[in-house]
């Protein structure tokens, strides 16, 4: 396998993900949500929690395009602003899984024996859990607010990248680029990080792409519930639930926090999907 | 067939018994006293010194947690801060509701998945397929709550027709049950229907090619017949994996769902008990749907292997 046509098909893969229209509706959304997050302040002339009692629950207008909410605040400001919360929320949680979850696991799987008995163990305790349900117990035994929340996903999705990790880490190591790093006297800390890794990465990317989707449902999920970032921080979660008790007045309340978190779960699950097709083109 | 059930189960012990020690370790996480966490700040101190020596807890964590377990393992859940009823028949009358409103799920999920993606592969690239595939995303990406109120919005208060919340026993009224039934298995099923559907598309995709559907479609049998017999009967297996895992899953779903929509199961007891500080009952709550979760994959392994004898090998 020589390198260059290894990575010209990459660029012809990358120029076709680009074309797929589905990848690129996927690309459109995460970078709306993005630069929403990026710009909010300048976006809207409203501050997210300035209450304006002159403006209770109006509906959509000229200068609240998606209306104001139960203490006048912007709507549109406030999902802007949420967006910020989901974002962060969703590449924190996601990064410490995913370098947590890769060390552990690829740990476990270089090592074997009992580091790999012990660590998966602890991997399949975490797994007993239905992932929501663990988040929530974390998240409320923590208390709740932004950075716990971050710290509840994350411990529900390490196991995810661990087996991932491990099991790649199991195909790779008898390979022989990687026997012969060893023979050359290599220790095995500068063969896990410098040779073992960058070999296994394509999976973990791909999951981590999917995972950021669920994470951000996860986010969502425990500040429905008051678990997450506290009021008045806007996030879309705690914004849907304030929404429910005016659903009769004010449905565009409930309209916009949802499709907020929607369309950026379907952004990112759609750049998950083309960078599934991408790296593992048998899939499709 | 025997032997590889009572492996199974042999397994699941260390995973318990690991599970058991997390939710252990969960209240003994939260700072402070865990006795006064567990009784309520108004509690007396003779109640408090009760519990103290009930829980072990002058002993050492291994002792408080071999304690506690025994506990468990003969039912006694200890009691609920509110109201002070014993944990264990709480949880008990609670399943009930859950478990309805999950198998309600799993068959709207069923009714809306198998058929349309099987349809979605025999006519693959057609428009049938694109828009089938398409909602099916969106579907996976919309969070459960927010279609909750979506249909609380059109169907309770717009087009006043079905209850936006609560339950009826279907044992007193089976009709008003069912009414209220709808919205929140639709919810619940929903993000299921998804999955299910993009993996039976795939799954089909790929028999489809396989060179027994070749030979069957070459003897002359119906269009239907190889679909339904031949094809569909050999993609179960990936299908009933991943619905045993979703199904799993549903059990963190109900949390939202049950929240959202006032029933009164498993999952709203967690999440009321989280917000009343009723540690006992979020104990309780979470280790037996930690234990139901386990029960529910082993049940799909043991599913799977009735449906294709080569598994058990594996």
């Amino acid at each position: 396998m020589s390198a260059v046509p290894a990575s010209a098909a990459a660029r012809g893969g990358v120029v076709a993900m680009l074309r797929n229209r589905r990848a690129a509706a996927g690309f459109a959304l995460v970078g709306l949500a993005v630069a929403a997050a990026l710009v909010a302040p300048v976006l809207t002339p409203y501050a997210p929690n300035e209450p304006d009692f002159l403006a209770v629950l109006s509906g959509p207008s000229l200068q609240h395009p998606l209306g104001t909410d139960d203490l006048g605040r912007d709507v549109l400001t406030r999902v802007f602003h949420g967006a910020r919360v989901s974002l962060v929320v969703g590449v924190f949680s996601v990064l410490i899984a995913l370098i947590a979850g890769t060390v552990l696991g690829a740990a476990a799987g270089y090592a074997g024996s009992w580091a790999d008995a012990v660590i998966m163990r602890v991997m399949d305790v975490i797994f007993a859990f239905p992932s929501v349900l663990l988040a929530l117990a974390i998240a409320a035994v923590l208390g709740p607010s932004l950075i716990n929340a971050i710290i509840a996903i994350s411990v529900v999705n390490l196991p995810v990248f661990a087996r991932i990790a491990r099991a790649q880490t199991m195909v790779v190591r008898s390979l022989d680029f990687v026997e012969a790093k060893r023979a050359l006297g290599f220790g095995p800390v500068d063969i896990l990080f410098r040779t073992i890794l960058p070999n296994i990465a394509a999976p973990l990317i791909v999951q981590g792409s999917l995972l950021f989707a669920a994470a951000i449902i996860t986010e969502s999920y425990l500040s429905f519930l008051g678990l997450g970032a506290q009021p008045p921080m806007a996030t879309w979660g705690n914004m849907l639930r304030n929404s429910i008790a005016f659903l009769d007045l004010a449905p565009w309340l409930a309209w916009s926090s949802g499709m907020a978190i929607f369309l950026t779960v379907l952004g990112f699950n759609l750049v998950g999907d083309a960078l599934r097709d991408f790296f593992d083109p048998r899939e499709t | 067939m025997k032997a590889f059930l009572a492996w199974r189960v042999l397994g699941l012990v260390p995973i318990l018994l690991g599970a058991s020690a997390v939710v252990f370790l969960l209240v003994r996480l939260i700072p402070g006293d865990p006795a006064l966490a567990l009784l309520g700040m108004e509690a007396d101190a003779q109640s408090i010194a009760a519990l103290r020596e009930r829980l072990a807890l002058d002993e050492p964590v291994v002792v408080q947690y071999l304690t506690w377990l025994g506990n468990i393992l003969t039912g006694d859940f200890g009691r609920s801060i509110q109201g002070g009823r014993p944990v264990l028949p709480m949880l008990l009358d609670a399943l009930g509701p859950t478990a309805l409103l999950s198998v309600a799920a799993l068959i709207v999920s069923l009714l809306i998945a198998i058929p349309s993606g099987v349809i979605a592969a025999t006519r693959r690239d057609s428009a049938a397929d694109y828009s089938a595939s398409f909602i099916a995303l969106c579907g996976l990406s919309m969070p459960s709550f927010w279609l909750g109120v979506l249909l609380i919005l059109t169907f309770s208060i717009h087009f006043p027709i079905l209850p936006a919340s609560g339950y009826v026993s279907p044992a007193e009224d089976l009709a008003g049950f069912l009414r209220h039934l709808v919205l929140p298995a639709v919810t619940l099923g929903t993000a299921l229907a998804a999955a299910v559907m993009r993996m039976t598309r795939s799954t089909m995709l790929e028999v489809l090619q396989a060179d027994f559907v070749r030979t069957a479609r070459s003897k002359g049998l119906s269009r239907r017949r190889v679909v339904w017999v031949h094809a569909f009967r050999n993609a179960q297996i990936p299908i009933v994996t991943l619905l045993g895992i979703q199904f799993g899953q549903l059990l963190g779903g109900v949390v939202i769902t049950e929240t959202v929509f006032s029933w009164p199961g498993i999952g709203k007891i967690t999440v009321d008990a989280i917000f009343a500080r009723d540690y006992p009952v979020v104990q309780g709550a979470v280790l037996l749907t930690a234990t139901l979760f386990v029960l529910i994959n082993l049940a799909t392994d043991v599913l799977y292997t009735l449906i294709d004898p080569r598994m058990r090998v594996a």
